[in-house]
């Protein structure tokens, strides 16, 4: 099946260019049968890919090189695919979970008039997306994150008439590359210390040259981690994820839930071998995870926009990941990665489902009471949100609690900190839910009558997703519970074995304890929001009303006005002062200098043209004898 | 004859010299364009003479072949002028040089 590999990106690039070519001249049937057939085609090339590695018949690291891309001077860079564990289990999650959001977009998007524009883009992403997780240097994998971040751009703007979705998409796309420089730089600084850029030429001189070289060790890693803040949304570059919910519903899903923020994770568990040798900048790592997983989460609290609870959501769980790449458990994080792509693509497509029942409505406090309306939608919302919560035996619950036992490892404080991340995320998706779905309906009595279930390809998707949020987490059931962690044994042969401890060195007992302790608080958390918002019906305030602490995270801890006004707004003044000044009166006054001394110049010389042959002649006789002197004189 | 032609070489230089000083400063100094042209070719003159006076020097016809050219183009360069002479003394009703003043900024 290998030899089919190239065909996994190659089928969404075909369906890109038909699409994208054909645009509206292609009835919309076959669009979406396009669009969706050859997400559907690479999905059933990765599954051959996946069992053939599970059972052994392909082996662990595969380098398939179709030709050379780049070939000057001593850089070498060939256009080829590593099939490894891990790349074949992203491509999974992007072609699986891809291919379920573009059957629900084929429903979504139906009554748009940029449908076809629409699976043209999403096609191109899932391209790209392939790229960046089968390239085998770090180049085809740059190439493919600049390609998701551009179909991210595309896809927040897509409906463009609005200027708030294009600013947006504009903030998206400028946060991201802030982030992009800090993976070119590490990736220029890669060049120079190992001399190439291949993953199996860095890796394997990496032990020798990371000790000898400390200090680049750590700038290499450092900045390769800025390029992960900014596309999986870390602090201090997470502004630009909440604002891109502009988009469809659907592109929330697939690029800022559950595939594109997650590249950041890959590309950091890819580089696991660097990492592993600098622990300084994993600390950092940590550091920076678990502050924006309590950041985002806070904020999420006090959210009244359905989406936008969620986006805070996502970047609370990607802090989550970071914060178990940082521990050094680079399985834990991508066991989180797969789950959280099942139940955030599910709440997404979820919420998605709502707003299209509700007629595009998204606050929830004009909702309320859509259990009966929207059964299947209810019933996959309260998996998703009790697979994110971390309840057993739902996909959530694995994989969270293998982080947080890793944070108990380290210190009881770190896991104090994860476990109180745990508890706001449980509180702020369960007020969505109740807020959502129980009481009565508080919306217009227009909306009320327009709901409706969504079709067929909208419900199918979440059906399938609710069940992978259910059984997700049993790839990696940890050995207390009677499993065998299948999911760290799939992922060894990828991950670096310098230096690194024993998985759970706890003892069974203090797992088991620590799992019973989570749980339970989880529930308690539960039961309050239960009360607050189904018992005693408290509603969040309306806007403008907030006050004290509840304002300030309201206002998201007002940490885009702070960007704005300590970076946009001094740009704004040095690109005023070179515009205005520096190029308005000094380069312009140069260039307009020489035009006018010679306009001045040749005003005062006309006159010597005094039309006067005599003097002419006088002039040419005084030459002519001038030029004899001087003649004479050498 | 030769040796008197080569040992009087002086006296043509001298004559030359003479004539083409005579020729510039008739055209500076005279205001009708009719004495300007005389001068003109007083001074064409005087390079002819040198030029036949080295050739006969020097033992070799070249000097003497480019005598004939320049008064064969001397002759064309005189019939323009004094057609041009003729069509701005018919306009301006002058032959005075300070008279044409019209060329200038």
């Amino acid at each position: 099946m290998l030899d089919l590999a190239y065909l996994i990106p190659l089928l969404p690039l075909i369906g890109f260019a038909i699409i994208g070519l054909g645009n509206k001249k292609l009835p919309k049937f076959l669009v979406g049968l396009i669009g969706c057939g050859s997400i559907l085609g690479s999905f059933l090339i990765v599954l051959s890919l996946l069992i053939g590695i599970t059972s052994g018949s392909i082996p662990n690291a595969t380098t398939i090189s179709y030709f050379d891309w780049i070939n000057a001077g001593s850089i070498n860079l060939s256009m080829s695919f590593l099939i490894d564990p891990l790349s074949v289990m992203m491509m999974t999650i992007i072609t699986g979970v891809g291919f379920l959001i573009h059957l629900y977009s084929a429903g979504y998007m139906s009554h748009d008039e940029g449908f076809a524009r629409y699976f043209a883009y999403l096609n191109l992403f899932v391209f790209s997306m392939l790229m960046l997780v089968m390239g085998s240097n770090y180049v085809v994998m740059f190439a493919g994150w600049e390609g998701v971040g551009l179909c991210s751009y595309l896809l927040i703007g897509f409906w463009f008439k609005n200027t708030n979705y294009n600013n947006a998409a504009k903030k998206a796309f400028i946060m991201n590359r802030i982030g992009d420089l800090g993976f070119l730089l590490g990736m220029i600084l890669i060049f120079v210390t190992f001399g190439s850029l291949n993953f199996s030429d860095v890796f394997s001189q990496a032990p020798q040259i990371m000790k000898a070289n400390y200090e680049v060790g750590i700038a290499i890693t450092l900045l390769l981690f800025i390029g992960a803040t900014g596309k999986s949304a870390q602090i201090p570059l997470y502004t630009w994820l909440p604002d891109p919910m502009a988009g469809p519903t659907p592109v929330s899903a697939l690029i800022h839930a559950a595939t594109m923020v997650t590249a950041g994770i890959y590309m950091i568990v890819r580089s696991n071998v660097l990492y592993t040798m600098a622990p300084f900048t994993l600390d950092i790592i940590m550091v920076v995870g678990i502050v924006t997983a309590l950041f985002a989460a806070t904020i999420g609290l006090f959210q009244n926009d359905i989406k936008k609870v969620l986006a805070y959501s996502t970047v609370s769980q990607l802090g989550y990941m970071f914060f178990a790449l940082g521990l050094g458990a680079y399985t834990t994080g991508m066991f989180h990665v797969t789950t959280h792509a099942f139940f955030k693509a599910l709440l997404f497509l979820g919420a998605g489902s709502v707003i299209h029942a509700m007629s595009g409505e998204q606050d929830i406090r004009n909702m309320g009471g859509l259990r009966k309306k929207l059964p299947i939608t209810f019933w996959t919302f309260v998996i998703g949100t009790v697979a994110i919560a971390g309840i057993p035996p739902f996909a959530g619950f694995f994989s969270k609690d293998e982080i947080l036992a890793h944070a108990y490892e380290r210190s009881p404080l770190l896991w104090g900190l994860g476990v109180l991340g745990a508890l706001m995320t449980t509180f702020y998706m369960f007020r969505l839910l109740f807020l959502t779905f129980s009481g009565s309906f508080r919306g217009t009595e227009d909306q009320k009558s327009h709901l409706h279930e969504s079709p067929i390809s909208m419900t199918l998707p979440l059906m399938v997703l609710a069940v992978l949020s259910i059984i997700g987490g049993f790839i990696g059931v940890p050995e207390v519970l009677g499993g065998t962690n299948w999911l760290a044994n799939y992922l060894a042969p990828v991950i670096a074995t310098v230096g690194e401890k024993e998985v759970h060195a706890l003892s069974h007992s203090t797992e088991l304890t620590l799992m019973k302790i989570s749980t339970s608080l989880v529930f308690l958390t539960i039961i309050i929001a239960y009360i607050i918002y189904v018992s005693k019906k408290i509603m969040p305030l309306p806007e403008g009303k907030e006050s004290g602490i509840q304002k300030l995270i309201y206002n998201k801890y007002y940490i885009d006005e702070l960007y704005d006004s300590i970076i946009v707004k001094p740009l704004r003044l040095l690109s005023d002062f070179s515009g205005k000044i520096l190029d308005n009166t000094i380069v312009d006054g140069i260039v307009n200098g020489v035009g006018k001394s010679v306009e001045v110049g040749s005003k005062v010389l006309r006159y010597s043209q005094s039309g006067s042959i005599s003097n002419y002649l006088f002039i040419m006789v005084i030459g002519i004898i001038i030029m004899l002197v001087i003649n004479l004189i050498k | 004859m030769q040796d008197l032609l080569t040992n009087s070489l002086n006296g043509y230089i001298f004559l030359a010299s003479i004539l083409f000083t005579i020729g510039i400063l008739g055209i500076l100094i005279r205001k009708n364009i009719i004495i300007i042209f005389m001068s003109i070719e007083l001074m064409l003159n005087a390079v002819n003479l040198l030029m036949t006076a080295f050739s006969v020097h020097h033992n070799n016809s070249d000097g003497q072949v480019f005598v004939l050219f320049i008064m064969a183009v001397a002759a064309a360069e005189v019939t323009i002028g004094l057609a041009i002479l003729v069509m701005i003394y018919r306009n301006t009703g002058s032959v005075n040089i300070d008279e044409l003043k019209k060329m200038k900024w």
